[in-house]
């Protein structure tokens, strides 16, 4: 009997890792359908493979499907930037904010936002490389013979106050051009198009191969410090690297559709409540949820009150956080 | 006697505090050690120092030899394995899987479990008496399996030497026996060295083969459990007052304490 129960709880994991796949799906297919001109899914089939020159094939080749895609990797990107860290930091409430990525690319961001609207286009590798040296500094500045995850989280906690003084400051001195800079800093997919698609691509590829990787390594960390030593872990070697590998993934996706702080937070955390921390699980699980939810927040955000589009960011935290209290609830 | 792990002339200081001022010792094949001393004596500091958890400020650790700060720190793996006293027990992982951690650094990062590792699990399970749990998460088990869990994690990765803070912590008096039980058996089947901290002083005793007195950073004594007690050293180290008598079935001695010294 105790056998059976066995299976059925692997059996759940895996029903869990199916049902977000279907979510994915299902997603995906309503992304690519809906908005002011509605396709059916036979004619999204169709369109996707031949270019018949239609209105359909223009506005999904151009529009719909290079959006769809982008919400599914830096969903992918941001998700599995959270669930490493908060495994790394062993801490639940870790996120990509956490390490100066939501800071640091806000800041560069509005900068160029702000000071130099006309170079709007170099806001990506700005905010990519603000994001990255946000997460260095808050490294350096933990970096004591060793990195302490307490240590980093208050690291990190101090270098983003400083940037968003910053921010907050560029912001009240120019207020009469803050509007760009909201947008961005709320975070949103209009006007995302293939080049962003490519912009994201090979670090969703590279995070989700170390994902499969690394999974062991990081689940033999959570176990602590001296354990993992003991069983031959190079404890500070994988922190760094992980933390590295985090802070690209993160970086990648922000500095493409800004500062999305919710879905690295709240998507590993579902995971982690329905199929619990074994890493083997948590990973797929927040590479399909990651996805699937960003996918079907922006597709309501932008349809929901069409034609005016609210930002994705409004949209996952209204409908995303009573959900997460309601498994917190539940737990 | 062939000496597996030595320490050679630790100091390790934390924060300007000197916690171990000097220590040397060899540890030898298939022994049982334990390190007994009162609170803040530096007892776990040791432990980590010697399981390269803590660099000492200077001295080395060697094993078999070799310094284990300085070789590869999955080849320490494969011959000494550690316990320490925090770890993430509220984990819900299932038993079988943490034990399969204790192959970590046998296996190469690319390949899963090859028929040797899965033995090798199979074998700590049986071992450790957890093959009825094996499929149980750690966080429902009683305190008792749970240690036992994480041992069979220990000795899945076939070391010579397994260091053990305070084993028994936390544990009601039949399960710190059973698992101390365990510990021995580990010890003479296995000919496993172990080398534990040790609260409970008769514990100690009735399981050790030496023990090792820490005051203040410094080992004061050592030598067989008899030795211990006929000098009167627990007087000295812990002032207690206490009778000595001889356990009438193993012939071991016993330590009854009476009263503290008050200097």
């Amino acid at each position: 009997m105790k056998e059976n129960q066995v299976v059925n709880n692997n059996n759940y994991k895996i029903f869990v890792l199916i049902g977000y796949g279907v979510l994915l799906i299902l997603g995906f297919i309503l992304s690519n359908r809906l908005g002011s001109m509605e396709i059916s899914v036979d004619r999204i089939w169709e369109v996707i493979r031949f270019d018949d020159g239609s209105p359909q094939r223009l506005v999904l080749w151009n529009v719909r499907l290079p959006r769809t895609i982008v919400a599914c990797l830096a969903g992918i990107n941001l998700a599995l930037s959270g669930s490493i860290l908060q495994g790394v930091m062993r801490n639940p409430l870790a996120d990509p904010g956490i390490i100066g990525i939501s800071s640091g690319a806000g800041l560069a961001g509005i900068i160029i936002l702000i000071l130099f609207p006309e170079h709007q286009n170099l806001v990506p590798p700005a905010a990519f490389l603000g994001a990255i040296v946000a997460a260095m500094m808050i490294y350096i500045l933990a970096w004591k013979g060793g990195i302490q995850p307490i240590r980093v989280i208050l690291a990190g906690v101090a270098v983003s106050a400083f940037l968003g003084a910053g921010i907050s400051g560029l912001m009240v001195f120019y207020s009469d051009k803050v509007h760009g800079a909201l947008m961005f800093m709320n975070g949103g997919l209009s006007a995302r198009s293939w080049p962003q698609v490519w912009m994201i691509l090979p670090y969703t590829i590279a995070g989700i191969i170390l994902a499969v990787l690394l999974s062991e390594k990081l689940n033999i960390l959570i176990l602590g410090d001296d354990i993992a030593r003991g069983l031959g872990l190079k404890v500070e070697a994988t922190r760094l690297g992980m933390t590295a590998v985090a802070a690209l993934l993160a970086a990648s996706a922000v500095s493409v559709v800004g500062l999305l702080g919710f879905v690295g937070l709240i998507v590993p955390h579902s995971v982690r409540i329905m199929i619990g921390k074994d890493y083997k699980y948590i990973f797929p699980g927040s590479i399909l949820l990651g996805a699937a939810v960003l996918v079907l927040c922006d597709t309501f955000a932008r349809t929901a009150f069409s034609p005016i589009e609210i930002p994705v960011g409004i949209v996952m935290a209204v409908l995303g956080a009573p959900f997460f209290l309601y498994l917190l609830r539940k737990e | 006697m062939k000496f597996i792990l030595n320490a050679e002339d630790i100091k390790i200081s934390i924060k300007n505090k000197n916690i171990i001022k000097s220590f040397s010792y060899s540890f030898g094949q298939a022994k049982i050690y334990s390190i007994i001393g009162p609170n803040g004596s530096g007892k776990t500091t040791l432990l980590r120092a010697l399981s390269r958890n803590l660099k000492p400020s200077s001295g080395d650790v060697k094993l078999y030899g070799k310094s284990i700060y300085k070789q590869n720190t999955k080849e320490v793996a494969k011959k000494l394995a550690v316990l320490s006293q925090v770890h993430s027990s509220m984990t819900d992982i299932k038993v079988r899987d943490l034990v399969s951690y204790g192959r970590y650094s046998h296996r190469a990062w690319w390949k899963g479990n090859d028929s040797n590792d899965i033995d090798m699990i199979e074998w700590a399970i049986e071992k450790t008496g957890m093959k009825k749990f094996e499929n149980r998460k750690i966080n429902t088990l009683s305190g008792g399996e749970r240690q036992r869990a994480w041992i069979a994690m220990a000795i899945a990765q076939k070391p010579n030497v397994l260091l053990l803070d305070e084993p028994t912590t936390f544990l009601d008096i039949g399960h710190q026996l059973e698992l101390l039980k365990l510990i021995y058996k580990l010890n003479r089947e296995e000919k496993i060295t172990i080398i534990m901290v040790l609260h409970d002083l008769n514990q100690a005793v009735h399981y050790s083969d030496e023990l090792l007195i820490i005051k203040d950073g410094e080992l004061v004594k050592d030598g067989s459990p008899w030795e211990m007690l006929e000098e009167n050293v627990f007087e000295k180290i812990f002032n207690v007052k206490g009778s000595i008598t001889k356990d009438k079935e193993t012939g071991k001695p016993i330590f009854f304490p009476l009263d503290v010294i008050n200097n």
